[in-house]
C-alpha cells in the first residue's frame, strides 16, 4: 500500500512539474517559435514571477519586505504583471537587437535580475531566499492536498495552451510569424515590427512569471538558486526544441518528455555508487545534451513540429463569385 | 485574362502623386543617390531605368522609409512624408515590392497575401482572446479579398502551399499580390518581371495595366525589361551614377545619346558611331 503511495505521490509532483514547465515552454514558443525572438534570460523572468507572488503572498517578516499577504488569485495575476513590465522595459531597449544579439542580451539580463535577487537582502532575503511562502490547498488531507494544487497548476496549463493557440491561429499570429519568416516583407506590408515582437516578448514572459510563481507556491520557498539559468533556461530551451519549435502542442509534449527524462535520471544517477554518485549531476546535463544534440541532427522539427496553415478555420468552399465574362470589377 | 475580376477598392484619389525633390544618399564614401528629381504623377505608370549600380532600388528604400535620406524632400500628394516609417506610409497608401522576392517563407500563399490588408482587428492580441467575433468577421473579409486576389494573379492552385516552396516567377507574382492586397494608391515596383518567363511577364504587365487602368493606382516601376517599360510606361526616368539623367517619353529616352552612353559607356557608344 505505502509503496503505490509512493508512486501516487511521485506521479503527481511529476505532473505538477510538468504542467509548470509546460506553461513556460508555450511562453517560449510565443517568443522565439512564433515572433523569433531568442530568448536566454527565460530564468529571470521566472524569478520575477517567483519572487512577485512569494512578496505578494507572505505575512509581515524582519527577512524581506513583503506583508501584503495576499491571495494567489491577486498575487499572481500580479506576478505576471510584473513578469509582463520588466519585459516590456528590456523589450524597449532590446528589441531591435538581432536574434543573435538578442540572446546576448537576454543573457545579460537574466544574471542582471538573478544577481538583484541574490543581493538586495532586505527585499529578497538574500541566499536565504523567501521561506513559508503559502501553498493553495495545502490543508487538504494526505494525497489531496497535492492532488489539489496539480488540479490548479493543470487548469492554468489549459488556459495558457489556449491563449496560445488562439494567439497562434489568430491575425496577430499570422504577423507575428510573417515577421520571424521576412521582416523587411513585413514593414512594407504595413506592419509595425517593433510593436508585435514587444507584443510577443512581453507575452511570453508573462508565462514564465506565472510558471515562476507557481514553482515558488509549490516548493513553498523561493531562493536564488531556483532560479538557476543553467536549469530552467537550458531545460525550457531543449524542450521546445524537442517538442516542436512553432508547435504548442509540442511545446506541451517537449516539457512532459524532458521533465520526465529529467526526473527519472535523477532517480536513476542517486543510486549510483561512489565516485559516480559524484558525477551524477553532470551526468544528467551530459544525457539532456546529447537528447537536444540528437534532436537537432535528425529531427530539427521536433516531435510534433509546426502546424502549417496557422489561420484559424476559414470557409473553404469556392465561394468566389466570378461573372464569366465580365468586365464589370466588383468592389471588395 | 478575359474572365479574371480585378478586385477593385476604390478609384484614383485626386492629388498630384508622388513628388521626389533633391534628395541624396552616401554609404561611407559612396554616393549612391546624388541630388535626385523627379516626379511620379497620379495615375500613371513611371519607369525608373538605369544600369545597374545606379541607385534606384536605394532611392526606392529611401522614398518607402526603409532607409533615411541624407537630405532632400519627398512629399506624397503635396504632403511632407520623408522620413516617415515604412508602415506610416502604408497607411498613407504608398508601398513597395522587392527586387529579390520577400515572400513570408513559412506561411500559406494565402496567408501571405492576408497578412497585408490594415484595420484587422485581431491584430491586437486582446482583441484576438476576447473578441473572436469580431475577428472572424473582419478575417472573412480578408479571406475573400486574398482569394479574389490570388484568382486574378492565377495563384488559386498554389494558395495552401508554404509561399517558400513556390518558383521565382510566382514569388513575383506573391509580391505584386501583396502590394495589391494593401489597397495602396501608389506602388513602387522594383523589378518585377526579372527572372519571370516570357508568357508570365506579358501577363504581368496586363496585370499591372489593367490595376492602373480599372484601379487608378499610379505605379513607378524599375525595370531592366525595355519592352515591357515601353508597353506600360508614360514617363520613363533614367538614373545614372544616383542622379536623374533624363526623363521624358521612351520614344525621346529611345534617341538620347546620354542614356546609351550610360548603359554602355561612352567609349563603346563613340565606336558605335
Amino acid at each position: 500500500m505505502e509503496i503505490f503511495v509512493g508512486y501516487g505521490n511521485y506521479t503527481i509532483a511529476l505532473a505538477t512539474m510538468i504542467g509548470i514547465y509546460s506553461i513556460m515552454a508555450l511562453g517560449l514558443n510565443i517568443q522565439w517559435g512564433l515572433t523569433g525572438l531568442f530568448n536566454l534570460g527565460i530564468a529571470g523572468f521566472f524569478a520575477v514571477g517567483a519572487y512577485a507572488s512569494a512578496i505578494l503572498t507572505t505575512s509581515e517578516t524582519p527577512k524581506h519586505i513583503g506583508g501584503f499577504d495576499l491571495p494567489v488569485v491577486l498575487a499572481w495575476p500580479l506576478a505576471m504583471i510584473a513578469a509582463a513590465f520588466i519585459a516590456w522595459a528590456v523589450a524597449r531597449i532590446c528589441i531591435r537587437l538581432r536574434a543573435d544579439y538578442l540572446a546576448i542580451a537576454t543573457i545579460g539580463i537574466g544574471e542582471i535580475l538573478r544577481l538583484i535577487f541574490k543581493n538586495e537582502q532586505w527585499a529578497t532575503g538574500g541566499t536565504r531566499g523567501i521561506s513559508n511562502i503559502s501553498r493553495p490547498f495545502e490543508q487538504l488531507p494526505g494525497i489531496w492536498a497535492p492532488l489539489a494544487f496539480l488540479g490548479v497548476v493543470l487548469i492554468l496549463a489549459m488556459v495558457a495552451y489556449w491563449l496560445a493557440e488562439r494567439g497562434r491561429t489568430s491575425p496577430w499570429g499570422r504577423v507575428v510569424q510573417a515577421i520571424r519568416d521576412n521582416e523587411p516583407a513585413a514593414r512594407a506590408a504595413g506592419k509595425n515590427v517593433e510593436t508585435f515582437r514587444i507584443q510577443g516578448f512581453v507575452i511570453g514572459s508573462a508565462f514564465m512569471g506565472l510558471a515562476g510563481a507557481l514553482t515558488a507556491h509549490y516548493f513553498k520557498f523561493v531562493g536564488p538558486e531556483a532560479t538557476d539559468p543553467l536549469q530552467v533556461t537550458f531545460l525550457v530551451w531543449v524542450m521546445l526544441i524537442v517538442g516542436g519549435n512553432g508547435s504548442n502542442r509540442g511545446a506541451m509534449l517537449g516539457a512532459a518528455v524532458i521533465w520526465t527524462m529529467w526526473s527519472a535520471s535523477e532517480l536513476f544517477s542517486s543510486r549510483l555508487s561512489g565516485d559516480w554518485a559524484h558525477r551524477a549531476p553532470f551526468v544528467r546535463l551530459f544525457l539532456v545534451g546529447l537528447i537536444l544534440q540528437i534532436m537537432l541532427q535528425y529531427f530539427p522539427d521536433g516531435l510534433m513540429p509546426r502546424q502549417r496553415q496557422i489561420t484559424a478555420r476559414l470557409p473553404r468552399k469556392p465561394t468566389i463569385d466570378q461573372p464569366q465574362s465580365s468586365h464589370i470589377l466588383p468592389p471588395f | 485574362m478575359k474572365d479574371i475580376v480585378v478586385p477593385q477598392s476604390k478609384a484614383a484619389p485626386p492629388g498630384t502623386g508622388l513628388s521626389i525633390k533633391g534628395i541624396s544618399k552616401s554609404f561611407g564614401g559612396l554616393r549612391a543617390v546624388d541630388n535626385c528629381s523627379f516626379d511620379v504623377k497620379r495615375g500613371s505608370i513611371t519607369g525608373l531605368i538605369g544600369p545597374n549600380g545606379a541607385g534606384k532600388t536605394t532611392l526606392f528604400s529611401i522614398i518607402t522609409g526603409f532607409l533615411s535620406p541624407d537630405c532632400g524632400r519627398i512629399t506624397l500628394d503635396d504632403v511632407d512624408v520623408t522620413r516617415l516609417a515604412p508602415h506610416d506610409l502604408f497607411h498613407r497608401g504608398l508601398v513597395r515590392t522587392f527586387q529579390i522576392p520577400h515572400e513570408f517563407s513559412k506561411l500559406s500563399v494565402l496567408e501571405n497575401l492576408m497578412v497585408v490588408p490594415a484595420n484587422q482587428p485581431g491584430e491586437n492580441p486582446i482583441t484576438a482572446w476576447l473578441r473572436p467575433g469580431l475577428v472572424r468577421e473582419r478575417e472573412e473579409q480578408v479571406f475573400q479579398e486574398a482569394r479574389n486576389t490570388l484568382a486574378f494573379l492565377g495563384l488559386e492552385k498554389v494558395c495552401d502551399l508554404p509561399a517558400g516552396n513556390l518558383s521565382g516567377g510566382q514569388r513575383k507574382l506573391v509580391e505584386l499580390g501583396r502590394a495589391m492586397m494593401s489597397g495602396a494608391g501608389t506602388v513602387l515596383l522594383d523589378e518585377p518581371g526579372a527572372g519571370v518567363n516570357p508568357t508570365l511577364l506579358a501577363q504581368l504587365s496586363q496585370m499591372i495595366m489593367r490595376l492602373n487602368s480599372e484601379r487608378g493606382t499610379t505605379f513607378c516601376i524599375i525595370e531592366h525589361n525595355m519592352d515591357m517599360i515601353t508597353s506600360l510606361c508614360d514617363t520613363v526616368v533614367v538614373m545614372s551614377s544616383g542622379s536623374v539623367l533624363t526623363q521624358g517619353h521612351m520614344s525621346q529616352i529611345k534617341k538620347d545619346d546620354r542614356v546609351l552612353a550610360a548603359y554602355l559607356g561612352s567609349s563603346a557608344v563613340r565606336a558605335l558611331q
